[in-house]
């Protein structure tokens, strides 16, 4: 029994304490957006993101999850709405200001996005490009040893360091998104977003690299918001569970409350 | 039930041959006419070929066996001409990037300098590296000189435009990646989009070295260095054996360069 269920059952009724919520890292505001002048992909999104909160994003094929996350950082730009990222205004944001903004977002994508031809220790040092220009975060070759050593760093954090000298494009899909997680984490980031960082993967390297990516995030503390078609991925790894569906948000609710089943009827 | 057995479907066949809509018609008739029009225009005459073999043959009778009189003259020349196609491919290689880089849509940081871009590569392209090189003659004299630079503008033509399309084309999910964490417009063209087009650059500046080798001996003929002028000497001075040498080091140097290139080509994509 909780101490303030024993207080309660005492009789007693607590005096409330004082408590600020913390500022969140996101907050979402009537966020829209549509394609080709046709009807809105979704409208009045609104959702916010505490610090070192896990959100996941559920919802069908087309619903706009990956648009959502997109619009974020403006890699689309939305159409209405207010996004307030680290308490700055997304939206009125300039070239430069966007840029240092992003910096403190990590964006791990569903194909990887590595680039292909480099090695992995140069494809984990572009993530120091948030936070450094010039020809040292281009090729590890150029970079200075801090940046190889953090870089390394991060390859061990994902357990790939032996791997550093290797071409991306000779990977396999679990390496390579391990990879992207590394060069994440390599920009220092304050919030990552993950568009079905494991829908590419096998199930089995899906579990592994699902595993390892939540738990980098909350050593960390990291706050997470990140999308999924796994209903099991989404309520074991988020503390809350938002769901898309017909251009609405029609599911805002902690993940503990939720079950597989239950989820399933929202695909409906 | 209906019938669909094979030969009752006959009513829903296509014909085997579009017809042509009317405007599409008098366009073919046009440009048939023309192209008649243009075989008298260019002279095409069987009789003058078949009495012209006798020439050929009597010329070719003088060809050989080549004369090895003037061979160290000749290699010199052939290893100027190779030095010229060098310099000026890797020269206009490096001034295509930049150039390349404003011509693509998405990297160009102005659409001013966009069409800039295309217009300059457009112009290199369409100029003959014969033109550029009396150009340049005129401007910087005879010699190596003169050839090389317009081998320069040649290599621009030709790599500028397939290098802008290589980058336009290179896949867009690294650089949306790097967009993402925020790095600049730079940053991303030299970490995602170069690396991307990278074998297409590679393919791109071989076939130009391929092709300005080529080009680098008919640039003498205009008095723009290279082994050309070699070659115009011996033909005026109907030294035929010694024209037959040049033509055969002409062919090995070529030949040497696209196999050097098709191998190079191999081990690096």
């Amino acid at each position: 029994m909780s101490a303030q269920a024993a207080v309660l059952i005492a009789g007693v009724i607590p005096t409330p304490a004082v408590r600020t919520l913390p500022t969140p890292e996101l907050a979402v505001s009537g966020l829209a957006k549509g394609f080709d002048r046709g009807a809105p992909v979704f409208s009045d999104v609104s959702f916010d993101l505490a610090p070192g909160q896990s959100v996941s994003l559920i919802g069908p094929n087309g619903a706009g999850k990956s648009t959502v996350l997109r619009c974020c950082v403006r890699l689309i730009e939305p159409d209405h709405g207010s996004i307030r990222l680290f308490e700055t205004e997304v939206c009125s944001l300039g070239y430069a200001a966007l840029r240092t903004l992003r910096a403190k977002v990590g964006f791990v994508f569903q194909r990887h996005n590595l680039v292909p031809r480099l090695s992995v220790l140069t494809n984990v040092i572009h993530g120091a490009q948030a936070r450094q220009s010039g020809p040292g975060t281009w090729f590890h070759g150029l970079a200075p040893r801090r940046l190889r050593e953090e870089a390394l760093h991060c390859l061990d954090l994902v357990g790939l360091a032996d791997l550093a000298g290797r071409r991306a494009d000779h990977l396999s899909g679990g390496q390579s998104q391990r990879v992207a997680i590394a060069r994440a984490l390599m920009q220092r980031p304050r919030i990552v977003f993950a568009d079905e960082p494991v829908a590419s993967l096998d199930p089995s390297a899906g579990e592994e690299v699902m595993g390892l990516f939540v738990d980098l995030i909350r050593r960390h503390k990291l706050s997470l918001l990140f999308t999924s078609h796994n209903l099991r991925h989404a309520i074991d790894y988020s503390d809350r569970l938002l769901g898309l569906r017909q251009g609405r948000l029609q599911l805002d609710a902690p993940s503990a409350c939720q079950d597989v089943e239950s989820l399933r009827a929202f695909y409906a | 039930m209906r019938d669909t057995s094979i030969g009752t479907l006959t009513a829903g066949m296509p014909s085997r041959f579009e017809r042509p809509g009317r405007v599409a018609f008098i366009l073919y008739v046009v440009g048939i006419a023309f192209f008649v029009i243009s075989i008298e225009g260019a002279e095409m005459s069987l009789s003058a070929l078949i009495t012209g073999l006798p020439n050929m043959g009597r010329m070719v009778t003088d060809m050989l066996p080549p004369s090895p009189d003037r061979l160290v003259a000749v290699g010199w020349a052939l290893l100027e001409t190779f030095e010229m196609a060098l310099v000026g491919t890797a020269f206009g290689v490096l001034l295509s990037l930049p150039f390349g880089i404003f011509a693509t849509r998405g990297l160009t940081p102005s659409p001013a300098l966009y069409h800039l871009s295309r217009a300059v590569i457009a112009m290199s392209r369409t100029v003959p590296d014969l033109v550029w090189a009396l150009f340049f003659v005129v401007a910087v004299g005879l010699g190596p000189f003169a050839g090389t630079l317009a081998l320069v503008m040649d290599t621009l033509g030709f790599c500028g435009r397939f290098f802008a399309e290589a980058m336009e084309e290179a896949e867009s999910g690294p650089r949306e990646a790097l967009t993402a964490l925020g790095a600049t417009r730079s940053g991303t063209i030299f970490s995602a989009v170069i690396p991307a087009a990278m074998p297409s650059f590679v393919n791109t500046s071989l076939f130009a070295l391929e092709k300005a080798t080529r080009s680098s001996v008919v640039l003498g003929l205009v008095g723009a260095g290279g082994i050309g002028i070699e070659l115009k000497v011996s033909m005026d001075m109907f030294e035929y054996d010694e024209a037959a040498t040049i033509i055969f080091a002409i062919f090995a140097l070529v030949v040497v360069v696209e196999r050097a290139s098709a191998a190079f080509r191999r081990r690096i994509i």
